[in-house]
Formats: C-alpha cells, sequence, structure tokens
C-alpha cells in the first residue's frame, strides 16, 4: 500500500478563493424541498396561506435518519408544489413569498445542552446535513456510537475545482467552529480531532492552526492538493492511516468524517439557535459575469443566484449543482439552493466540451489512477455482459464515483458512469435476493 | 419554457488525453531513430518507412469502408504500426515484402480481431516475426552506407564469436541491423521522451533491458563490457521501449508491466544463447503477449480496504 492514495492532479481554478462571501439581496420567493438530505423527506408542517419567518419550522424531519427543514425567508406559504429533484425523485416542496423583511422567528433559541445525548438533539434540531455536498444528516453520525469515536475528522479538503464556500467557512466563520468543537469536545470527548486542509488554501490553514491550538486534542494536517482529497475513505486514510474495509463505514475503524461547514452551522445554532437557513455558494465557470461566494436563503432559485452575479456573460452549455468532477447538471436554471449546495458553476461550451468516446487501448490509466485500485475498463465489460459475479469479485461497490477514471481515460470511457449503473444493478439483486428470502 | 441545458453524468471535464495524442508522441519519439536510421542506411531506410506507414494507413482505412466501421485512421495508431514495422526491417528488403508484412500486421492481426484496442497480440512484432518465417528478411541484413564495415555480421554475431563490439559503434548505431534498432543513442532519446510526456513507465523497459543484462553478465562470466554490448545490440532497445510498452498488448498494473519485462527479458536471453535464431526480442515479446492476460489477471491492484486474497 502506497503512503499516499492516487488521484489526479486537477486545475484548481479557485477564482473567488480570495473574495469576500456577498449575503444576495432577498428573493422575491422561494422554494423549499421536503428532501434536501439522505433518508426520508421531512413532513410538510404548513399549507397554502400560513405565514412564516426566518426559522420557522416548515418540515419535521421523519423517522431514524432524516432532517428538519426551516424557513429561509420570512413571508407567506403561496403553495405546495410537488417538484422533482435532481436524481429524478419527486418530493412535496413549500413555495414562500418572501416579504422582504427577514423577520427573524422570535421562539428561536439556542438549545440547553447538558449531556451527549442533548447535543445529539440540538444537531438533528439544527436542520444540519453533510454540507459538503452528501447532504447525510449529521445527528445520525454523531448519536450512532460516540463512544467508539477516537479520532473527529473535520473535512476541509475542498479538493474540487472552482468552489471555495469551504475555504469561506475556514477563515471568516471560525468563531462557529470553534463553538461547535468546543462543545463537541466538552459533551462527546473525543480523543483526537483532525482537521484535513488540502495545502493550497494557505489561509484556512493559519486560521484552522490557531483553532486547533485552542482546543485541546485538536491538530491540523496540511494534505497534498490531490483530487479526491476530501473523500470521506480517503480522508480518513490520509489523516489516520486508517483503512476503511470494504462495505464498512468509519465508525467501524473509529471515526467520524463531518465537514467544516457542517461544523460552522452546528456552531451556529449551538451558539445563538440559528438552524440551517442560508448557505454560502460558490457562483463560478465561464459563463458567471462576475464570479463569487454568495451567501444565499436555502430555497432561493439558482436562476436568483446567477442574476445577484451580474447574471450570464455567455449562454451556458452546463449549469451544475456542485463541482466539475462530482457535480449535477441542471436541465433548468429555476431549480431551489438545496441544503448542501455548496456551488454553482455554469459553464461554456467550451468548458462543457468533452472528447468523443473511442475504443478502449487497455492503457490501465483508470486502474493506476484510481484511488481504490479499481479496475473500472474491466467493470465496464463485465457490466456489458450484466455479469453481477464479477462485478462483485471487481469490488464495484466500493466505488466513491469520485470520476478520476473517466478524467483521465484517453478514450473518454463512460467508466464512472458504468460503475454507478453497475452499483445500482447490484443493489437491485441484492433486493431482490432479500425479497425472495424474506 | 426556456431552452434546456445539457444534462450528463459527472465528471463534466476532461483531462485532455486522447489516443490519438498518445500516438503522436510515440511516433515523435521514434524520429531520432528514423533520422539515425536514415543517416546510417540511407534513403532506401526513408522509402521503406514510408511505404509500411503509407500501407498500414490506407489498408486500415480501406478496410474500415468495406466493413462499414466508423474511421480509425485519425488515431495515428495505423501510422505508428507502420512506422515500427518499418524500423524493425532492414533497409534492403524488397517493397512488395513491406507492403505484405504491413498487410499482415494490420488486416490479420489487427483489423480481423476488432480493430484498435482488441488485438491480442502486437501487430508491427507479429509481421515482423510472420516476415522472418515467410522471407527469411532478417537473414539479409543492411549495413551502413556510411562507414567500411566488414559485411557479414552482424553484432550479435560478432559476439557470439568472441568478438566485442566498440560500444560507441553501438551507441551510435554503426553496425548492420534493421533501419530503427541500431542506434541506442537514438533510441535512448525517445526513451526519456516518453518517460517525460508520462506516455509510458519505467517498469517495462527496465525490467525488460535489466533482465537481459544480468542474465548476460552472468552467462560473460561479469565482463561488464561484453554484457553491456549485448543489450545495444540486436533489436532490444526498440523492442523493450516502443514495441513491450504497447498498451493494448502488456499488462495494465505496474507489477504485471514487471512480470511481463522480466519475462520478455528471460526469453530474450534463451534464444540467443540457446535458440537458434541469433535474436529473440520479437518471439519474447510476441510470447508475452500472449501471456497477457494472465498477466493481468494476477497482477491487479489489491482494492483498497478489500479483503485479502
Amino acid at each position: 500500500m502506497s503512503f499516499f492514495l492516487k488521484g489526479v492532479h486537477l486545475p484548481h481554478r479557485k477564482n473567488t478563493a480570495d473574495k469576500p462571501a456577498v449575503r444576495m439581496t432577498v428573493p422575491k420567493a422561494v422554494t423549499i424541498p421536503m428532501s434536501m438530505h439522505i433518508g426520508a423527506p421531512a413532513n410538510l408542517l404548513v399549507k397554502a396561506g400560513d405565514l412564516v419567518n426566518v426559522g420557522t419550522l416548515i418540515g419535521e424531519g421523519s423517522g431514524a435518519v432524516s432532517s428538519n427543514v426551516y424557513s429561509s425567508v420570512s413571508g407567506k406559504v403561496t403553495k405546495i408544489e410537488e417538484i422533482m429533484l435532481s436524481n429524478g425523485a419527486k418530493c412535496k416542496a413549500a413555495v414562500i413569498e418572501s416579504d422582504g423583511k427577514m423577520t427573524r422567528d422570535e421562539t428561536l433559541c439556542p438549545p440547553a445542552v447538558s449531556s451527549a445525548a442533548d447535543m445529539v438533539d440540538a444537531i438533528r434540531k439544527s436542520g444540519v446535513v453533510g454540507l459538503g455536498g452528501a447532504g447525510f444528516p449529521t445527528y445520525v453520525k454523531f448519536g450512532a456510537d460516540p463512544a467508539r469515536v477516537e479520532e473527529l475528522i473535520i473535512n476541509g479538503a475542498e479538493c474540487e475545482p472552482y468552489i471555495t464556500s469551504d475555504t469561506y467557512t475556514m477563515t471568516a466563520r471560525v468563531p462557529d467552529m470553534e463553538y461547535a468543537l468546543a462543545k463537541i469536545k466538552e459533551y462527546f470527548g473525543f480523543k483526537k480531532i483532525i482537521i484535513g486542509i488540502e495545502e493550497n488554501k494557505k489561509k484556512a490553514i493559519s486560521a484552522m492552526k490557531e483553532l486547533a491550538s485552542n482546543i485541546d486534542g485538536a491538530e491540523v494536517k496540511v494534505l497534498p492538493s490531490v483530487y479526491p482529497q476530501g473523500g470521506e475513505k480517503v480522508i480518513i486514510y490520509h489523516t489516520t492511516k486508517k483503512v476503511v474495509p470494504e462495505g464498512k463505514l468509519p465508525i467501524d475503524v473509529g471515526c467520524i468524517v463531518v465537514n467544516c461547514t457542517t461544523i460552522a452551522a452546528i456552531g451556529e445554532y449551538l451558539r445563538d439557535g440559528t438552524p440551517l437557513v442560508e448557505k454560502c455558494i460558490t457562483v463560478d465557470g465561464g459563463a458567471v459575469k462576475t464570479p463569487m461566494n454568495v451567501i444565499a436563503p436555502i430555497g432561493a432559485s439558482i436562476a436568483d443566484v446567477i442574476e445577484f452575479c451580474g447574471g450570464f456573460s455567455e449562454e451556458p452549455a452546463k449549469v451544475l449543482y456542485g463541482g466539475p468532477m462530482m457535480g449535477i447538471a441542471v436541465a433548468d436554471i429555476n431549480v431551489p439552493v438545496l441544503k448542501n449546495t455548496n456551488a454553482v458553476l455554469a459553464l461554456t461550451e467550451k468548458e462543457a466540451k468533452l472528447p468523443k468516446t473511442t475504443a478502449c487501448i487497455r492503457c490501465g490509466s483508470c486502474t493506476n489512477t484510481c484511488p481504490f485500485g479499481l479496475a473500472a475498463a474491466e467493470i465496464l465489460l463485465a457490466y456489458d455482459k450484466k455479469d453481477t459475479e464479477k462485478l462483485k469479485k471487481l469490488s464495484v461497490m466500493s466505488c466513491m464515483e469520485c470520476g478520476c477514471c473517466s478524467f483521465v481515460c484517453p478514450a473518454n470511457r463512460p467508466l464512472v458512469q458504468t460503475n454507478k449503473l453497475a452499483k445500482a444493478l447490484l443493489r437491485e439483486e441484492q433486493a431482490k435476493e432479500a425479497s425472495k428470502n424474506g | 419554457m426556456a431552452k434546456l441545458l445539457r444534462l450528463s453524468v459527472s465528471p463534466h471535464i476532461h483531462s485532455g488525453r486522447s489516443t490519438a495524442g498518445i500516438m503522436r508522441d510515440v511516433i515523435i519519439a521514434l524520429m531520432p531513430a528514423v533520422i539515425a536510421g536514415t543517416i546510417i542506411f540511407g534513403l532506401r531506410a526513408l522509402l521503406v518507412v514510408a511505404v509500411c506507414v503509407a500501407s498500414c494507413v490506407l489498408l486500415e482505412a480501406v478496410f474500415n469502408i468495406i466493413t462499414k466501421k466508423e474511421q480509425t485512421v485519425g488515431d495515428f495508431s495505423a501510422a505508428l504500426t507502420g512506422l515500427l514495422l518499418a524500423l524493425n526491417l532492414p533497409a534492403g528488403i524488397p517493397i512488395w515484402q513491406c507492403v505484405v508484412g504491413s498487410a499482415f500486421a494490420i488486416i490479420i492481426v489487427k483489423c480481423l480481431f476488432g480493430g484498435i484496442g482488441c488485438n491480442l497480440v502486437n501487430p508491427a512484432i507479429t509481421a515482423r516475426v510472420f516476415m522472418l518465417v515467410a522471407f527469411g528478411s532478417m537473414a539479409t541484413q543492411s549495413y551502413p552506407t556510411i562507414v567500411d564495415t566488414v559485411a557479414g555480421a552482424t553484432p550479435l554475431e560478432s559476439i557470439a564469436a568472441g568478438n566485442t563490439p566498440a560500444i560507441t559503434d553501438l551507441l551510435l548505431g554503426l553496425k548492420g541491423g534493421a533501419i530503427g534498432e541500431t542506434c541506442a543513442l537514438a533510441l535512448l532519446a525517445g526513451l526519456v521522451y516518453l518517460l517525460v510526456r508520462r506516455v509510458i513507465s519505467w517498469h517495462i523497459p527496465v525490467s525488460f533491458v535489466g533482465t537481459v543484462y544480468v542474465l548476460s553478465l552472468i552467462m560473460e562470466g561479469f565482463d561488464f563490457m561484453r554484457a553491456l554490448a549485448l543489450i545495444l545490440s540486436g533489436g532490444l532497445f526498440i523492442g523493450a521501449f516502443f514495441m513491450a510498452t504497447d498498451y493494448v498488448t502488456s499488462p495494465t498494473t505496474p507489477a504485471g508491466k514487471i512480470v511481463f519485462g522480466v519475462g520478455a527479458g528471460l526469453l530474450t536471453f534463451l534464444i540467443r544463447y540457446f535458440g537458434t535464431y541469433p535474436e529473440g526480442v520479437s518471439f519474447a515479446i510476441l510470447f508475452m503477449n500472449i501471456l497477457t492476460p494472465y498477466i493481468d489477471s494476477f497482477t491487479a491492484h489489491k482494492v483498497f480496504g478489500g479483503k485479502k486474497s
């Protein structure tokens, strides 16, 4: 096993790193979906005509893995819509017309915390989910088995090109992060807190080093700027040398990984009771007139956010939620900013152009670049034959879908794309078997 | 409703590497050898190169047209096959044999198996072996036109006869042999270019040449100069740097490449010392090509976090 896992050197394009984040003008309306996280959608609590304020609970988490949803503006609920999410699933969303005042809900107050259980409950109530992009409800990670946690890893790698919203967090929201980490240390008693940051973020590194010096057992680990440094299993290995076995979770090796902006959001809620209602997002790409970091209310439409950045400088070919390596393309810009949106990129025709797919020349770049050593070219062949036994043997379920294989493939073959299909195929087969046996 | 935007699954950017770019780099890396071959063997060498390249490209184009396949000559792989084949032939070879060899490489070894990426063995190597058997081409070696050398013995033959050729002659390529194989310096320059451009890794060239060197050293009673002369002679450098490193027909992982290189080195050594042919590089590579799927199957990367097998 090599000292560092493989990956690719990407162009950084962190154009917005040194610019201050700007709070966008209050949009006329926001559309807040009940599903902005992994798990069950929240139960809608409002109906058309209801008046809400900033921070009013409009959707309550349902079941073991879910999340609360709060209004991000003050105003009136005008309708309840069914919207299609970028993964094709449908969910309910509250459309709220803003009164422009951004009146804060007066019932908001800091949670009373006196135990680890209280902390988990507070994190649940904060509406915070994995803000690095995954959207996994954060309270589930902390609540699973805190006694087993040896290291809490704060993910500040931010390895995708363009995106600097975590850099903003690590430089401008240090007090929120420090507040959260102090409380986490106090109530969960984790031995070690490791903040992992890629070396290309000098200011964030020095700010986090200062923060770490105030918290017992906290340290900063500077990591090479190699994508996908921020992958969960990758950052665990590079900060602790622990290997998460195939099919296991970080907690199985005594780790939990939480994004730095997630920590800041928890801190804000603990300090003054403000739940997750707004998000700093990087708006960039060649088709955006003035790239910048924008603090937008959750539910604001991407169209409004881009308009706030001066609109388009040229017609975009592709608009993404997230970075160019793992981001999700949208068909229409009238879609909302979600809790886990960390960037909106509008790519020009030239930036979005991908080469033609040609025959595999067996160069081995896919397997030699994969951080986990998966053989993507072989997975593609096995998937074509729907050979599920071979797919299992090739460990396709380990794929974190970082996209390095497709990025380096000289034949531009749909490698990571096929890995995703292969994973879905195996899950389907597993479900079928479970229903047969059950 | 406004015009819909383009949708596709991530990633949305690409490194820009392409098959055509890789093939072009290998062709560029072979240019020093082409120039050296022309200087050493005269303009006839250039004619052989031109005929082989043109034949390979044309034949692939025609094959694609007849079989209604997508045109692939734009990826430069057919041109590269022609170039490699030519560099492995003596300058004095009859032109019609060049055309027949090219047809064998492109049509039989490559296109009939499904075209680029699907051939089991290296087209240029296989065609060279075919021509050696069919025409005895290699028996009619060409000798440098720019210096007066004693005709009749290639370096490998003269080493076998107990002489040690001058190392400088071997480096410069002032010796009998195929067009592109004699000038070691030109081939080394090409190797450096391929390594710098990261077209190939060091594993196959180093393990292949290293194995031949070590085994020759043992056989030659630790005579370092004779062992050095042995690796500078024959088709070892062009084979180890440019033919054994062909992606399609060699293993994909570093471990697999080393197994391949050591295996090819061992076979080259065995054929040179104990076989009936004076040179064994082509046979060795061809044989290892056939073993490549098996080497791949036991040298795959261990998956991170995967069960130990």
